[in-house]
């Protein structure tokens, strides 16, 4: 029945960029800024403009898609990344899988695109994926809606999946023990050995990777849902809630409060996702339910340094791209994936990753950024242009989870397709 | 095998149709054999329950490639509408339609890689069955994609049927690449069959080319080739553009065939029997075509080779008489027509209605008919047709396959979108749907809340935050049920969770998610007893730092302004004590004898009987009270006459 396939058939979503300026927000929005206290809320200005994204490979994986992560690359390598990990949510048996993005542009053996994700093993995991991270080269933590927190082992001599280590139930509600007293696990974040995860009963739990029980628990640590944790120092966590807060706990305090909170004043817009900024620790995004984009100074304040409208629904995560982090990235229920690109507003600065094409490099944490103000926290509306380009035009159903490594991209829709760019930068 | 159908499979979804989704059977007892059956299959006894699904294709885990990938297409296609004009709107209508089978090819292939690699003979069957299902409706879309989406013209219509063979009658390619790759192909036993194949599809250059090698091999048989090759060189095609009229090309045509015609009496073949019926064949003798019955396998194929070399101009009205008699003549009586066969024909009538309810009855899914039907209604084809019942045929097939992914686990949410292009009963059948899709998780909530909003279904969205609020509240988690709340503008459960609240702190002597009540914001006005909630904790806030003034003139305006409950006035009283035994006087007479007035109102409103019942503590609290009133007011008294004084 083999049959080559009719033209036509190629998942080559064209891209739209939009240019946004800063600007001082507008009478309409004084409202807001007094809200957001006097610091601008701005809006994004679409100038649209058509970039062909050639580099795109989609697979439909049968399967909704809540997570995507790249596994890290060892220290010293130059390579681009080109395996990674996806979690299925919502499905009758849902799934961990590893797929591995061969080189591009040589053709196997079958005829077919290399470029295409290969699946190269998955494992069945109970309940939906909430969130996933790779804890090292071979093992990643997973978070699930029972509650459960599992580390897997990929083996990549014999290609397959195995449990490495699982906490049953971390999160729960009233009764651990009941069948159903689980309560979702909805982030987790890792710093070898030690991970810590927050869920929907406001628990802290922070874990070692070689230990059964908890390290440390904080019980009721928010009334509210907990959705999304990362690290800011080593013993530093940020969490991010369902009422629009962002916490700063120290693990090393054993009092049960946050050092500090965080907050919209008013808005109450529940928060979804967190991230610090690689090199300057005090930089912080978080991404809410209505779409917006807020840069916190944690060292002042308690209010954002700026609001950005973004999206038109929840965003689902935000990342600073780890080596290069005037650029972001955000991806939303809409159904829309933004790359945020500052570094046009700083000239002058030489940036290591428009160098070459396929073989490009990226630095870590030195060099860049140093002596600036970061064009995150600037506000002079005369200087700082942002660019911001929507990476898919056409997409209807949201974009749950992206990760980016070096010139790689890769993302999951509810679509049950995963998308990789390998270019992102070309 | 081609595309044989299957048809045990095809009386499914029809059938379950008439059975609610996901109900036990209770209306006597069910064919079990017809019903994807859970517990007991094939043993129809009382104590089963068959699990009854509405569209059995929908579970189908290759298919959901197809599901997803199409849902694309199909958003692209509403949002396209009317876009563009004329011609241009006919090309990306065809380009539509190609997209779609372009879906339908990929997940076939899909499908066939899983029944290569499965070991288990069921389920290869399984699969090899779902390969024929999508080959044949990747058969039938063709088609209709030539007839009605891109309705080709007498000329060019004969040069897309011929694709559409070569592409979907891939049996004997097998057969060709064994000859092709063989030593000597003009020695091997098939040779001559291939070089039939070639002629019969009209693939003249690959006929000549293998022509050619027998020419070589042969000498004897030189000069029969060369004028053979030189017929088919010479045989007038059908041009694409506007380059020949209809007129030109029979004309060039009738010349060609009195050539061959002549070759054929002058026995110039006469040698060899198998040039001479490859020439009786380009004469279209229908005998000769009808004797590599075997190498068509179809009466499609069959229809298309006749066509070809006696009707090249054929016009579109003109192919249901050669359809009908092609097939006459292909089954010969000996078999009946099957499901496929019939809509093809169909197809070839121009029975659109005919071509969509016979895939209706013969798919176990609902996705052709329903994508097929949508495309032809924005070729402005259905129009005329109402059904009558509900809205029209494409709307009615959209809800069914829209219904059907809602029945699935975790395809409901390509079924919103579906929903959403249905404009007249598209709404009702997606609020009663989302109102049934199990939340486990916040996220997903959230999700299902999202699609409720942008669509303004504000009923839905009150339900579903209510059944989260019901849900954090039985796992005590009272600041998650309060945000669910307050997200729903839901006054009497937000009233419910403050009373468990303020008990709780009655209980406890303090309060619980501090960090929730302290940023309630505006949200706080929702109803009188969440307040009522903030305001008192922001009287404790002001008391902690020691701002008591303050803390006492919120206090009293709790009682006053009567946003305190009545059976909280004790309590509050109760609060003003310390206040009151401050070294320094903090409540003015007027407060004071406000307090006062409130104190007497609440023990003045309780008969004799229940002042009886209360106990020795309470009698206790008011006499303090009583007394520190009093203490305050006389040292008030005396503050502010000296005040006045001085």
């Amino acid at each position: 029945m083999a049959s080559p396939a009719p033209p036509g058939h190629a998942h080559c979503p064209a891209s739209l960029s939009l240019l946004a300026r800063r600007r001082r927000a507008a009478a309409a929005n004084q409202q807001r800024r007094r809200q957001a206290g006097g610091r601008s809320r701005r809006e994004v200005v679409v100038v649209a403009a058509a970039r062909a994204m050639e580099d795109v490979c989609a697979k439909f994986v049968s399967q909704k898609v809540s997570k995507a992560r790249w596994r890290p690359l060892p220290a010293a390598a130059l390579q681009p990344p080109d395996i990674f990990a996806t979690g299925s949510w919502d499905n009758e048996d849902n799934r961990i899988s590893i797929w591995s993005v061969g080189d591009l542009g040589s053709v196997g053996l079958n005829g077919e695109y290399q470029g295409e994700p290969q699946l190269l093993c998955d494992i069945r995991h109970s309940g939906d994926v909430m969130d996933m991270q790779f804890l090292d080269q071979e093992r990643v933590v997973v978070a699930s809606s029972t509650g459960n927190v599992t580390i897997f082992r990929h083996h990549q001599n014999n290609q397959t999946l195995s449990t490495n280590q699982r906490w049953e139930k971390a999160h729960y509600h009233v009764d651990r023990s009941a069948s159903c007293g689980g309560a979702a696990c909805t982030g987790v974040i890792c710093n070898n050995p030690e991970v810590v995860t927050v869920g929907e009963d406001g628990r802290i739990n922070l874990l070692r990777a070689d230990q059964k029980d908890a390290v440390r628990t904080i019980d009721n640590a928010d009334s509210s849902t907990l959705h999304a944790v990362t690290f800011l120092r080593t013993t530093e966590i940020l969490t991010v809630n369902s009422i629009g807060q962002l916490k700063i706990w120290d693990l090393r305090q054993q009092r049960n409060e946050p050092s500090q909170i965080f907050s919209l004043t008013g808005d109450r817009v529940p928060l979804h996702c967190v991230d610090r900024h690689p090199n300057q620790q005090h930089i912080v995004a978080t991404g809410g339910q209505d779409g917006m984009l807020s840069i916190w100074d944690i060292r002042q304040g308690t209010m954002p340094v700026s609001l950005l409208n973004a999206h038109e629904a929840e965003m689902w995560e935000v990342h600073f791209h780890p080596s290069n982090p005037d650029h972001l990235f955000t991806c939303s229920e809409d159904g829309s994936l933004w790359h945020w690109d500052t570094s046009t507003s700083v000239a002058e600065k030489p940036s290591f990753l428009h160098q070459g094409g396929r073989s490009t490099t990226y630095f870590s944490h030195n060099t860049i950024n140093q002596s600036l103000v970061s064009a995150w926290l600037s506000n002079d509306p005369t200087k700082d242009r942002m660019e911001i380009t929507n990476l898919i035009p056409n997409q209807t159903l949201s974009v749950n989870s992206l990760d980016i490594l070096g010139p790689c991209l890769v993302y999951g829709t509810d679509a049950e397709a995963i998308y990789v760019n390998r270019h992102l930068f070309a | 095998m081609g595309f044989q159908y299957h048809c045990r499979n095809y009386t499914c979804s029809k059938k379950a149709k008439t059975w609610q989704c996901g109900r036990p059977a209770g209306r006597g007892p069910p064919a079990p054999t017809r019903f994807l059956a859970g517990a007991g299959e094939g043993r129809p006894s009382s104590s089963c329950v068959f699990v009854v699904r509405k569209d059995q294709d929908i579970y189908v885990q290759t298919l959901r490639k197809l599901f997803n990938e199409s849902h694309g297409i199909f958003i692209g296609l509403q949002r396209s509408e009317e876009e563009f004009a004329g011609k241009s709107r006919k090309t990306q209508l065809v380009q539509v339609s190609k997209n779609y089978r372009s879906v339908i090819r990929a997940c076939m292939e899909d499908m066939h890689q899983a029944a290569v690699s499965a070991r288990d003979p069921a389920l290869h069957s399984q699969y090899s069955t779902q390969v024929s299902i999508l080959s044949a409706m990747e058969l039938i879309w063709n088609l209709c994609e030539i007839l009605f989406v891109e309705a080709a013209v007498a000329g060019p219509l004969l040069l897309r049927l011929l694709d559409w063979v070569r592409l979907h009658v891939c049996d004997v390619d097998n057969m060709v690449r064994e000859v092709l790759s063989s030593e000597n192909p003009s020695k091997h036993e098939l040779f001559w069959n291939v070089v039939d194949v070639f002629v019969l599809q009209g693939r003249m250059d690959e006929a000549r080319h293998l022509l050619s090698k027998e020419a070589s091999a042969n000498p004897t048989s030189v000069n029969m080739c060369r004028i053979l090759d030189d017929l088919m060189k010479k045989m007038p095609v059908p041009s694409l553009g506007n380059t020949q009229t209809l007129t030109e090309m029979e004309l060039k045509w009738q010349h060609w065939h009195e050539e061959c015609q002549r070759y054929l009496q002058d026995g110039t073949f006469a040698s060899n029997s198998h040039m001479e019926s490859i020439c009786k064949i380009l004469l279209g003798d229908e005998n000769a075509i009808l004797e590599k019955k075997e190498l068509m396998t179809t009466w499609y194929h069959f229809l298309v080779t006749r066509l070809l070399y006696s009707h090249p101009t054929v016009k579109p009205m003109e192919l249901r008489f050669y359809a009908q008699s092609s097939m006459d003549l292909f089954l010969g009586g000996e078999s009946s027509p099957e499901p496929l066969d019939t809509i093809l024909m169909a197809a070839f009538e121009f029975e659109m209605h005919q071509v969509i309810k016979e895939c209706s009855i013969a798919l176990s899914n609902w996705w052709f008919v329903a994508h097929l039907t949508d495309l032809l209604d924005h070729c402005k084809l259905l129009q005329s047709h109402n059904l009558y019942f509900g809205s029209n045929m494409r709307e009615f097939l959209l809800l069914e396959y829209a219904s059907g992914l809602f029945s699935h686990y975790s395809l409901w949410q390509l079924g919103v979108d579906y929903f959403d292009h249905c404009p007249e009963y598209g709404r009702v059948y997606l609020e009663l749907h989302i109102e049934r899709i199990p939340l486990n998780t916040e996220q997903k909530a959230l999700k299902v809340l999202r699609i409720c909003e942008q669509r303004q279904m504000h009923e839905q969205v009150r339900s579903i935050c209510k059944i989260m609020a019901m849900k954090a509240l039985r796992n005590n988690r009272l600041g998650s049920a309060l945000s669910w709340s307050i997200r729903a503008k839901d006054a009497a459960f937000a009233t419910l969770i403050s009373d468990r609240f303020l008990k709780d702190y009655c209980e406890k002597g303090c309060f619980s998610d501090l960090d929730l009540i302290d940023n309630l914001g505006p949200s706080m006005l929702l109803s009188d007893r969440l307040t009522f909630l903030g305001k008192y904790r922001e009287f404790h806030r002001l008391y902690g730092e020691k701002r008591f003034s303050e803390a006492a003139k919120l206090l009293l305006m709790l009682m006053t302004a009567h946003i305190a409950p009545c059976s909280f006035w004790m309590t509050l009283l109760t609060d003003a004590l310390p206040l009151l035994e401050q070294k320094e006087v903090i409540f003015s007479a007027e407060q004071t004898y406000e307090l006062m007035r409130c104190l007497e109102d609440l023990t003045a409103g309780k008969s004799d009987k229940q002042k009886f019942q209360d106990d020795d503590v309470e009698t206790m609290k008011v006499e303090m009270l009583r007394l520190a009133l009093a203490r305050n007011l006389a040292r008030v008294i005396v503050k502010e006459g000296t005040l006045e004084g001085s």
